[in-house]
């Protein structure tokens, strides 16, 4: 392949060229060629700092390559691709162009070695992705796209202004490990920490990606977050905070996930839990950490994907993915069932699939390194993974009780990338070494011990057993109102209890803090529309007798001013 | 003809402009006012080549040496400045014939003076920033100012010949205080020609006449570039003219304005003068970071595209001179590379908004709806102009923010960088607003609208393409506006 040239550029002029192609099988062709392309350019270049330009009277390096940078491209390569399959019926050249250029985006940020190139490639993977959430063209999907976009900026702007402080007090804009302390740090660290939807940064998660196209979430799913993963691994790795930014994150969505309704939305908490486990990993930063942060990413995008086709297919089979609505839908679509299925055991951690393999890495890391209290938290999490994404998005939408939709299976072209999907989350969980082996640090660990795989069989199979007979015996109501279940869950853990109950007051005076500012934000609006409105005395015409009284008052002003 | 340059510059336009007046009405007017553009643009395109090749230039007009005679004296700053100019007056001078003429109120006999009228005022503006002499300063923007209230009254909007009218009280008022502060210096020094100015004024720096002088050009200037709160006669005017007219006026007439305060207080009064002994900056930076705020909240609220990009205008004014309030040669940069890529930017805006007034009849907000499906061309150029305004990277716009943010940083004026961000997302509202309506909302039942036509496209799309391109190589936009920042500042390398 050819010398020094960014994988990125050929996924970001690509999707734009891609314009040209005709609709239909030629542009699929052309797109699909544009990932295998960018993968095969980014295995043909060695480790090491390729490009550099020169611009803004800066030297950039816009493409650096090693172990870090190497796995998180490949994977949102192979992200890409997946996405392209799944939308090969898809007719909307805004997605289309979107679906690569943002990808293109994601690889042009972990590929950049410099912070100024890491900024320009964040404000483009924002703006590029926003079109996935209003290409559904509703009023909503376009509202929650604008709340999104400002989150993304407003991250953005942060960078940039810590980018400039760490500029004028080093001289450096180098990116690499960069620390809560040095100048600048702090800007950086919240604003990466916006993308990976840190503890009450999270919102904009929720609130975008259910609302995005059928294709349009399984695209967003992969790259922004992990991005910021990225981010934090290459600049804040072994920072002590992130240990306990990480296990807050992997907690919190659980409450949420179990009582949500929108399965869309339950993997979109779902997300937030997983990136907990990254960030505790980059938080521990020893090698065997980060090694389980970056393969726990690489897991996650594919499963994570698998899971977002599943729902996004039932969503355009079934029109909705609202739990309370779905069910049954395993007669038809049963290959689908199958392979969210797949997605559901991947994400829960079982032997032989992905999560298993590379959650433990992380887990053992923090067994090593002592960390024993969010070790705990972490394994309770991993149960409530098991609750919310392993049961709860299969059972609702595809068993249940039936609720009569009788369906298509879903389209061919879907079903040929959840199975690519599938096959690389068994294929992970099955020959571990393989992933393994492209991770940063060497890995001498082996997950199928058998203290370690009882003990993950005994926690799914205890959660598993009670689901079961919670079902068996009525407890658990088939529709919306599972939410009681997972309450007396807790009720039955007392310390958990206080801990929910602490979380709720928590979340009611957060919610009376926004209605708060939502009051005072429309009062500050309606008060400035009164000046700076249509009529306010701000934009309304004067009479010229005003303006020109203005200008002899400053005259006078200024006479008085400089005669002082 | 290489020597004469600087005195072709001003000399064809301005005879181009009663040969419009004789031509018959149709294309052979708007033919001579565009050849007369362009070959303007290719002479300050010459110059600023030849300044950059071998530094300043001094021409005397008439061959009569300087005491008597008026000089022309083009360095760094002035060549820029022309190039801004005549660029600007080429690409609207290249908007199609029939859609300018369609915009005027007049008879089609009378059309021929538009051009007169339009090529008088590029006469003005491009000799108030060639000449090295201050009366001769005042007297072409006589000019420029009495053809563009012309220009504005043209507008088909009744309401334009109000705002015409308010445009030239203002106006004289503040070329009257500018004459004055001259007048003053006349008294003082004995002189009319600006590198004298410089030598012979601090001498009597001391003397109250002198600082009464300071204070007429300080408010004269400031009217004429419209600084908060003496902008109130902009809106309307840049609202009502004609769209090429706005697209004209917006991108040239208060950058020269701005040209002519950076050249009275750094030139002829001094650095020392100007900001130690009166302080001008300390009247600058309050008036130019109110005014910035405010003109961005107004636009927000506008219905009237066209009024909301002229409140806009208004913001932008305010960073620059908040560049030019910093005193520093980031900030200066800032300012005067803002003069280059603001024009880039409202012309490109401007320009796709006449194309959107020539098919839809009107820039009212709601009249916009669906125009960007039906107008992707014109909608594509306005949405980058757009970007580039809010300073998004790998637009020009984001390459003067950057200045201007870096430039208070190095002050540590915090507060002030974050204002710059923070009325940067204001731009992002006003600007998405226009967007959401244009591309968001389904167009009225019944309406159809075309793409506007290829020579309406055309030079909208250079604008806008130059937008992009600037964004990224800046040894222009950057490279000259820092020299000329050296250049005033005293620091020439």
């Amino acid at each position: 392949m050819i010398d020094g040239l960014n994988p990125a550029l050929i996924l970001v002029c690509g999707s734009l060229l891609a314009l040209l192609a005709p609709q239909g099988r030629s542009r699929n062709l052309f797109m699909l060629a544009l990932p295998v392309l960018g993968a095969l350019q980014l295995w043909s270049l060695p480790y090491g700092e390729h490009a550099r330009v020169e611009a803004f009277g800066l030297t950039l390096t816009t493409l650096r390559l090693d172990g870090l940078s190497f796995a998180f491209a490949l994977v949102f390569h192979i992200a890409a691709l997946l996405a392209v399959i799944y939308a090969w019926g898809l007719r909307d050249p805004v997605q289309q162009v979107a679906g690569l250029l943002y990808p293109g985006a994601a690889v042009g940020a972990v590929l950049a070695g410099d912070l100024v190139t890491l900024f320009l490639c964040w404000e483009l993977a924002a703006v590029s992705s926003v079109f996935l959430i209003w290409a559904r063209r509703t009023r909503r999907a376009y509202r929650a796209g604008l709340r999104y976009l400002l989150a993304q900026v407003a991250s953005g702007l942060l960078l940039l202004a810590g980018v400039i402080i760490r500029f004028r007090a080093t001289g450096s804009i180098a990116f690499g490990g960069l620390g809560l302390d040095s100048p600048g740090g702090g800007l950086i660290f919240v604003a990466f920490g916006i993308k990976a939807a840190f503890p009450l940064l999270h919102n904009w998660l929720q609130d975008a990606y259910p609302e995005a196209t059928v294709t349009g979430a399984v695209v967003l799913s992969a790259f922004t977050t992990k991005m910021a993963v990225y981010a934090l691994a290459r600049g804040f790795a072994g920072t002590e905070s992130l240990v306990a930014i990480g296990t807050l994150m992997a907690m919190f969505p659980i409450f949420y996930a179990v009582i949500e309704n929108d399965l869309r939305r339950v993997l979109a908490y779902s997300m937030n839990n997983q990136l907990g486990f990254m960030v505790v990993g980059v938080g521990i930063g020893t090698p065997l950490a980060l090694d389980g942060a970056v393969a726990h990413a690489f897991a996650d995008i594919l499963f994570k994907a698998l899971l977002f086709m599943s729902m996004g297919a039932v969503l355009l089979r079934a029109g909705t993915v609202n739990g309370s609505e779905l069910g049954g839908l395993y007669k038809s679509m049963p290959l689908t069932a199958g392979l969210c299925m797949v997605g559901a055991a991947s994400i829960s951690a079982f032997p032989l699939f992905s999560a298993f393999a590379t959650k433990s890495l992380i887990l053992e890391a923090a067994a090593r390194e002592g960390h024993w209290i969010p070790f705990l938290f972490l394994l309770f999490a991993s149960a409530g993974v098991f609750h919310h994404a392993g049961i709860k998005i299969p059972y609702f939408a595809f068993f249940a009780h039936d609720s009569g939709i009788r369906c298509e299976e879903a389209p061919r072209h879907m079903l040929v990338a959840m199975g690519l999907a599938a096959a690389l989350c068994v294929g992970i969980g099955v020959f571990p070494g393989a992933l393994y082996a492209i991770l940063p640090y060497p890995v001498a660990f082996d997950p199928y011990t058998a203290t370690h795989v009882i003990t993950q069989l005994q926690l799914l199979a205890w959660s598993a057993l009670a689901f079961a007979l919670l079902v068996r015996t009525g407890v658990y109501p088939p529709e919306l109102r599972s939410v009681n279940l997972d309450f007396d869950w807790f009720y039955r853990k007392p310390l958990l209890a206080a801990a929910a109950g602490a979380w709720g007051a928590a979340l009611r005076a957060w919610e009376g803090f926004n209605r708060l500012l939502e009051g005072s934000v429309e009062r500050l609006i309606a008060a400035l529309a009164l000046h700076h409105g249509q009529r306010g005395i701000m934009a309304a015409t004067w009479p010229t007798t005003r303006m020109v009284l203005w200008a002899v008052l400053l005259l006078g002003a200024c006479l008085i001013f400089y005669y002082l | 003809m290489i020597a004469h340059l600087p005195a072709l510059q001003v000399v064809i336009p301005l005879i181009s402009a009663p040969l419009c007046a004789l031509l018959p009405a149709g294309r052979p007017a708007w033919l001579a006012a565009m050849a007369a553009s362009w070959l303007a643009f290719l002479i300050a395109a010459l110059l600023l080549y030849q300044v950059l090749a071998h530094g300043p230039i001094s021409y005397l007009m008439g061959g009569w040496p300087i005491p008597w005679g008026i000089e022309y004296r083009v360095d760094a700053l002035n060549a820029y400045m022309l190039l801004i100019v005549a660029a600007i007056g080429a690409a609207v001078a290249s908007f199609g014939r029939t859609i300018v003429e369609q915009r005027l109120s007049l008879p089609l006999n009378k059309h021929p003076w538009f051009y007169t009228a339009y090529l008088l005022c590029l006469t003005g503006l491009l000799g108030i920033t060639v000449t090295g002499d201050a009366f001769n300063v005042f007297v072409f923007l006589e000019i420029s100012a009495l053809s563009s209230y012309v220009l504005i009254s043209v507008g088909r909007d009744r309401r334009a010949l109000v705002a015409a009218y308010q445009y030239l009280i203002m106006g004289t008022v503040g070329a009257t205080f500018i004459l004055i502060g001259i007048g003053l210096l006349y008294v003082m020094t004995g002189t009319l020609n600006m590198g004298d100015l410089a030598a012979r004024l601090p001498a009597v720096s001391g003397t109250r006449t002198v600082r009464a002088a300071f204070a007429f050009l300080t408010v004269g200037t400031a009217i004429k570039l419209a600084l908060f709160p003496l902008h109130l006669w902009l809106p309307n005017a840049y609202a009502y003219a004609p769209s090429p007219v706005t697209a004209f006026l917006a991108a040239t007439a208060t950058k020269v304005a701005i040209y002519v305060m950076l050249r009275f207080f750094f030139t002829v009064f001094g650095v020392k003068f100007s900001f130690e002994t009166m302080q001008l900056d300390k009247i600058l930076l309050p008036l130019s970071l109110v005014g910035i705020a405010s003109a961005s909240l107004v636009a927000i609220f506008q219905t009237n595209v066209k009024r909301m990009l002229a409140y806009s205008s208004v913001a932008q004014i305010g960073y620059m001179m908040l560049g030019v309030s910093l005193v520093s040669v980031t900030g200066l940069t800032a300012s005067i590379s803002h003069l280059f890529n603001h024009a880039l930017m409202k012309g490109t805006l401007f320009m796709a908004l006449g194309c959107v007034s020539y098919r839809v009849g009107a820039t009212r907000l709601e009249r916009m709806a669906g125009v960007g499906r039906s107008m992707p061309w014109t909608m594509g150029a306005f949405v980058i102009g757009g970007l580039s305004l809010i300073g998004v990277p790998l637009t020009a716009g984001f390459v003067s923010k950057w200045y201007l943010i870096v430039g208070a940083l190095e002050k540590g004026w915090w507060p002030v960088a974050a204002l710059v961000l923070a009325t940067s997302l204001l731009a992002v509202i006003y600007i998405g607003r226009v967007v959401e309506v244009a591309y968001f909302k389904p167009a009225p039942e019944g309406q159809r609208v075309e793409e506007a036509p290829l020579a309406l496209l055309v030079p909208t799309w250079a604008l806008a393409l130059a937008n992009l391109y600037f964004g990224l190589e800046t040894s222009l936009n950057v490279g000259v506006a820092r020299l000329a920042a050296q250049g005033l500042l005293g620091a020439t390398p």
